[in-house]
């Protein structure tokens, strides 16, 4: 096997806007032969994809799936060649059922009846031959992640495809999950079935492809086999330069500002809350939460920025008890909140630059007095913002929706920096944000702690968290993790404790 | 086909479509026009002459934008903060009923303390209406669009009801009516011998209030965020809850007004045809308005325009009034499409 | 004691069945775009609409069956224009679905006074009459109530049946249902979330045009203004009460009807006779808000509903 060619994508290119996302992309895919697409977040890999999978037309270029041409922006026609897809964000019903789900668009849409039996002897037999265990009957919203992928790759399996594209598979999985993955992986290829992993990971790429493809800045930089290479080479074709982590100086801790004391708050859905967590966030230090997502990030991220209040436990802010706690409390008490979506909660997108900048405190002096707004305040506060944070942007009086992710997230930093916070709560801070912007997201964190603030940045990325951590805290369904400081624990061993490794299973927590 | 955001839209852009869509709605008019075997052109003329043709059909005009601009403006409120207030029409009965229950002896006061005593009482029995769709939104999540519609039938039948009983005028010969309102509570014409009340002069000066209190107050901002971004809005801390509840209350109220207003100004009785469906209309106003205060004081005189001048077009030539309620449904769909279409280009894939 | 009398007898039961009808096609119409993600605020003005169309084409003289198909035909007319507006657009359903009612309401009128200029009251038709089923009528209490009803009673009924089947049963309406849920699933699959949206909320609207019709053919044999009055909103609470299922929002429609019916009746009681009858006029109302809160809570909203589907949006 390796000598058919699967897939090929001849001279991929597509615009948006200004913004060229491919650039005269070109690579094959052989039979059975797992081709790993590297680049950064924003490198154009999911956009080459969705091009493949007939959900973007390109501007120009061909796809060919076993020499013949695929014809373009039609996804029915890449499903009938036996292309499958399974999205970073999975495109599952969460009300339907696993099988209803499975079988969703397999069959004609205009015959009689769904062939309820077959299906599931069908998926059954998939679940046992490639390890996928999955009950057909669970509705999707009450799965796990792992599992929520289980069904998402039995979906392809069950189609028959003959290519699979698995767009970031292990951004949502822990350590062991991902060993999981790779070995149904290793059994789809020995049957013949070829496989595009998406990824920036780069120990994984190593682990599980045969080939690897580098894009940046939409354009193909590079190649090699696996055996031929190494990390460090690909980290240089992916970044441009020898990756270099920022130079941290030693912290210099001082009193705790924020705590949590046992705290406790219930799962929602299948979403976990905390459980009895304690955490002291100190001057001058940045912590570090790392976890798989769906952890326990979104009830930590909430409880510290003031939208959901502890049902167990204490908050004590300062010295004092928390009693009263609702986002507004946590921005007057000097919490600056950077939220993980700015899309979606950090911004409004049809208010413009001066209305998103006041967001959090238009009420009160300077930018309101009586209930009317200072707007002339406002507006000099928004262009301060600009100025200082280098937000590029044509004014004040821009719709957010208009600027760049980058730049959002500088007027994001602006605003809550700028109300000198004793505290930063930084989720997710440079997801989706291109080199430069990550840079400087990084340097204002590392600013903020020298100048005495406490940072609890939370991120799925390892290498971030590592990189900028004083005291790293793994959290796992809810529960935290002790606090280990800077090189003590190596990825693999951060790694279990993602996996839910190393909690005493009586005492929920450990301080 | 999908829709892609344009950046910076040029001016065609800008004007082109709603420009279409009004004349889309004149076509479509003309059409159903002639489908009646009337001349279009006669028509339509007559439309406009029966509108704004004479002193008196502007007088008339006036008279009927006044409820609606009341009704324009509690629905632009509402639906500046996302918050579906389709029950104007029963808020516009809860004012109209306290001013009868208050300016027919009730309070015997002077004009200059019982009107605004009347109008206050109003707003306050418009809002409390609206409150119960409200709190059933904030604290169970009930949808207010049909919460608030079939308000509409229970208070109008709860008016009914009144009519027919405590609140019959004895001298009213069976008609389910009130009784006449005290001259005291009557709203004067601003100009002695033009047939305008002071509704008017409020009508405008609640638009420029409420224009002032969008752009300028926390509180216009507040709304505005609720409504373009609940989850950013609760994020920066704003009280979505209550910012929903105060936007009601303002609604509300504000509905209430035409009540008062036609009730004091115009009718000086209650009944049950009080409003030609000015609850509704008003949503077309707001929607025609673009949601702008001022804007709806504008789209309030087109619409208003329209309904006089189709009435005094169906007297004389024979085409059914309804033509003016196709024509501002007309308008009023393709308007939404068309300020779709200056913000998106349609792309073919 | 009057009201066990009332309760036990068959004519009541048959009135409550009679009064369920059009709520049923209806209900099931809006159920459809719902679970589709669409909400269809133009149900009051569609069933006004077919309530005329269906009654109209019977008066210029077609069968019966015929007038049911054109009353459907002209609903699924105005479900093209409510979903042409909201799902390859993405207008806000709201205002779209209100303006579709203030359309079709007023077109109605229109049309109405322009086919009949000169007629004061109303004319007739000759309408659906009972069929009774044999044997099955013939069953105490169930057999008068269910079994002794017009064809068109019967067809609500075959119609909750089939929607539900469809629904539950098929790829069709495992995609419907999709589309409501998440229309990013469907569009993966390669199927048109444009055209599965679309398609429901048109053959939904062709349901609610059958409701309004109805009235005028079945329920009674004419037509007038305001005969819809506010049916369209009821069943939207309808559906939030039915949870979404057909079978349920049948119940639902059903125990609704039986007390639209026991109010008639008491009504007529001396007891009744003593309290204004807007109270019992305003129950079917009262009684739908309080469906709506007890229901709130409960209920498993379509995940998708009133989410607009951009294909290339990221």
């Amino acid at each position: 096997m390796g000598k058919v060619e699967a897939l090929r994508l001849n001279a991929i290119t597509k615009r948006f806007g200004g913004l060229t996302a491919n650039d005269a992309v070109s690579f094959g895919v052989d039979q059975g032969e797992v081709v790993a697409l590297l680049g950064e977040n924003g490198a154009g890999k999911t956009t080459l994809m969705n091009i493949l999978f007939g959900q973007y037309t390109a501007d120009s270029g061909t796809v060919e799936v076993f020499g013949q041409a695929l014809p373009p922006g039609n996804s029915r026609a890449a499903l009938d060649a036996g292309v499958g897809m399974v999205h970073q964000h999975f495109t599952l019903a969460d009300n339907l059922t696993v099988q209803e789900n499975i079988t969703l668009g397999a069959e004609p849409l205009f015959s009689p009846r769904l062939n309820r039996a077959g299906a599931r002897a069908r998926i059954a037999a998939l679940s046992e031959k490639f390890h996928l265990a999955v009950s057909p009957d669970a509705r999707v919203g009450n799965l796990s992640v792992g599992e929520r992928q289980r069904v998402e790759i039995l979906k392809a399996l069950y189609r028959d495809v003959r290519i699979l594209i698995l767009d970031e598979p292990t951004a949502v999985l822990t350590p062991q999950e991902t060993d999981a993955l790779f070995a149904t992986l290793r059994q789809a290829t020995a049957n013949g079935l070829s496989i595009i992993f998406i990824s920036h990971k780069l120990h994984e790429v190593m682990a599980i492809a045969d080939r690897v493809v580098v894009l940046r800045h939409g354009k193909l930089v590079g190649g090699a086999r696996t055996e031929d290479t190494d990390t460090q080479a690909l980290a240089a074709m992916m970044m441009g330069l020898e990756a270099t982590p920022p130079n941290v100086a030693p912290a210099n801790p001082g009193a705790a500002l924020l705590e949590l004391e046992d705290v406790s708050t219930p799962d929602i859905g299948s979403a976990p809350g905390l459980k009895s967590v304690s955490l002291a966030l100190r001057a001058g230090q940045i912590i570090g939460l790392a976890g798989v997502s769906g952890n326990g990030q979104a009830a930590m991220a909430d409880v510290l920025g003031g939208l959901r209040s502890p049902a167990t436990g204490r908050i004590v802010l300062g010295g004092e008890v928390v009693q009263r706690w609702t986002p507004r409390d946590a921005v007057q008490s000097g919490i600056a909140r950077i939220p993980e979506d700015r899309h979606k909660t950090g911004t409004i997108a049809d208010f413009d630059l001066t209305e998103n900048a006041i967001l959090e405190r238009y009420k009160g002096v300077p930018f309101s007095k009586g209930g009317w707004l200072n707007w002339r305040k406002s507006r000099g506060f928004a262009e301060e913002i600009i100025r200082k944070y280098d937000v590029r942007c044509p004014g004040a009086d821009t719709p957010i929706r208009l600027l760049s992710g980058g730049n959002m997230q500088k007027l994001i930093l602006g605003r809550v920096l700028e109300a000198d916070p004793q505290v930063i709560l930084a989720n997710q801070p440079v997801r989706g944000l291109d080199l430069g912007a990550v840079n400087y997201v990084h340097g204002q964190l590392l600013e903020a702690r020298g100048h005495g603030a406490a940072v609890l940045l939370i991120s799925e990325d390892l290498d971030e968290i590592m990189a900028l951590s004083d005291v790293i805290h793994v959290i796992a369904e809810g529960r935290l993790s002790p606090g280990f400081v800077r090189g003590e624990k190596t990825p693999a061993e951060l790694g279990l404790w993602m996996a839910g490794q190393g909690f005493d299973a009586r005492i929920p927590h450990a301080s | 086909m999908r829709l892609e955001p344009v950046q910076n839209p040029s001016l065609a852009r800008k004007v082109l479509p709603p420009a279409i869509a009004l004349a889309f709605t004149v076509l479509i008019a003309s059409l159903l026009a002639m489908i009646a075997g009337a001349n279009p052109f006669s028509v339509l003329g007559l439309i406009i002459k029966g509108a704004f043709g004479s002193k008196f059909a502007m007088l008339e005009t006036l008279n009927r934008a006044t409820p609606l601009i009341f009704t324009g403006l509690a629905v632009a409120v509402a639906f500046r903060a996302r918050f579906w207030n389709i029950g104007a029409e029963a808020q516009l009965y809860a004012g109209a009923l306290m001013t009868v229950l208050l300016g027919t002896g009730f309070l015997p006061w002077p004009s200059l303390a019982l009107l605004p005593a009347i109008a206050f009482i109003s707003i306050l029995a418009g809002a409390a209406l609206l409150l119960i769709p409200a709190l059933l939104k904030t604290r169970f999540g009930v949808d207010e669009v049909v919460t608030t519609l079939l308000f509409n039938f229970i208070f109008l039948l709860f008016i009914s009801m009144l009519l027919e009983g405590p609140l019959k005028d004895p001298m009213s010969m069976g008609w389910p009516k009130s009784a006449r309102l005290l001259p005291e509570a009557r709203l004067p014409r601003i100009v002695e011998g033009l047939r305008l009340h002071w509704g008017f002069a409020l009508a405008i000066l609640s638009a420029l209030c409420i224009w002032i209190i969008q752009t300028r107050s926390t509180l216009g901002y507040e709304m505005r965020a609720v409504g373009l971004n609940k989850e950013a809005a609760a994020f920066a801390g704003i009280p979505v809850n209550l910012v929903l509840i105060k936007t009601a209350l303002l609604s509300g109220g504000l509905a209430a007004l035409a009540g008062f207003s036609e009730v004091a100004g115009l009718k000086g009785s209650l009944t049950l045809d009080l409003s030609p469906g000015f609850g509704y209309t008003g949503i077309i106003v707001a929607m025609l308005a673009l949601l702008n205060p001022l804007g709806v004081v504008l789209a309030a005189l087109f619409v208003a325009g329209i309904f006089v001048g189709a009435d005094s077009m169906s007297r004389a030539a024979d085409v059914p009034t309804y033509l003016a309620d196709i024509m501002l449904a007309t308008a009023l769909l393709l308007m939404v499409l068309a300020i779709m279409l200056t913000r998106f280009r349609v792309v073919r894939d | 004691m009057e009201i066990v009398d009332i309760l036990l007898s068959a004519s009541f039961w048959a009135a409550a069945i009679r009064i369920a009808s059009p709520l049923i096609f209806a209900t099931l119409g809006e159920l459809i775009c719902e679970r589709a993600g669409v909400l269809n605020l133009g149900i009051e003005g569609i069933m006004v609409a077919g309530a005329f169309a269906g009654w109209m084409a019977v008066y210029s003289g077609t069968g019966l069956w015929v007038g049911v198909g054109v009353a459907m035909l002209v609903g699924m007319l105005f479900g093209l224009l409510h979903s042409f507006l909201t799902v390859p657009f993405g207008l806000s359903q709201h205002v779209v679905g209100l303006g579709v009612t203030l359309l079709a309401t007023s077109s109605t009128y229109y049309a109405y006074r322009l086919a009949l200029p000169e007629v004061t009251s109303p004319p007739k038709i000759e309408a659906f009459q009972p069929y009774e089923i044999p044997f099955l009528s013939d069953i105490p209490l169930f057999g008068p109530a269910l079994f002794a009803q017009t064809p068109f009673t019967y067809l609500a009924f075959v119609l909750v049946f089939v929607v539900a089947l469809i629904l539950y049963r098929t790829p069709l309406g495992l995609a419907v249902r999709a589309a409501g849920e998440n229309p990013a699933a469907v569009a993966a699959q390669g199927l048109s979330v444009t055209a599965i949206r679309m398609g429901a909320v048109i053959v939904g609207s062709g349901f609610m045009a059958m409701g309004g019709a109805f009235l005028t053919m079945s329920a009674f044999d004419s037509f007038f203004f305001e005969m819809v009055n506010g049916r369209g909103w009821i069943c939207i609470a309808l559906v939030v009460f039915g949870s979404w299922r057909p079978g349920k929002a049948l119940l639902g429609a059903i125990l609704f009807a039986a007390f639209d019916a026991l109010q008639i009746r008491v009504q007529q009681t001396g007891f009744g006779a003593e309290i204004p009858y807007q109270i019992f006029l305003m129950m079917p109302y009262i009684l739908s808000i309080v469906a709506l809160v007890v229901m709130s809570r409960r209920a498993e909203v379509p995940a998708a509903l009133m989410v607009p589907f951009n294909k290339g949006e990221r």
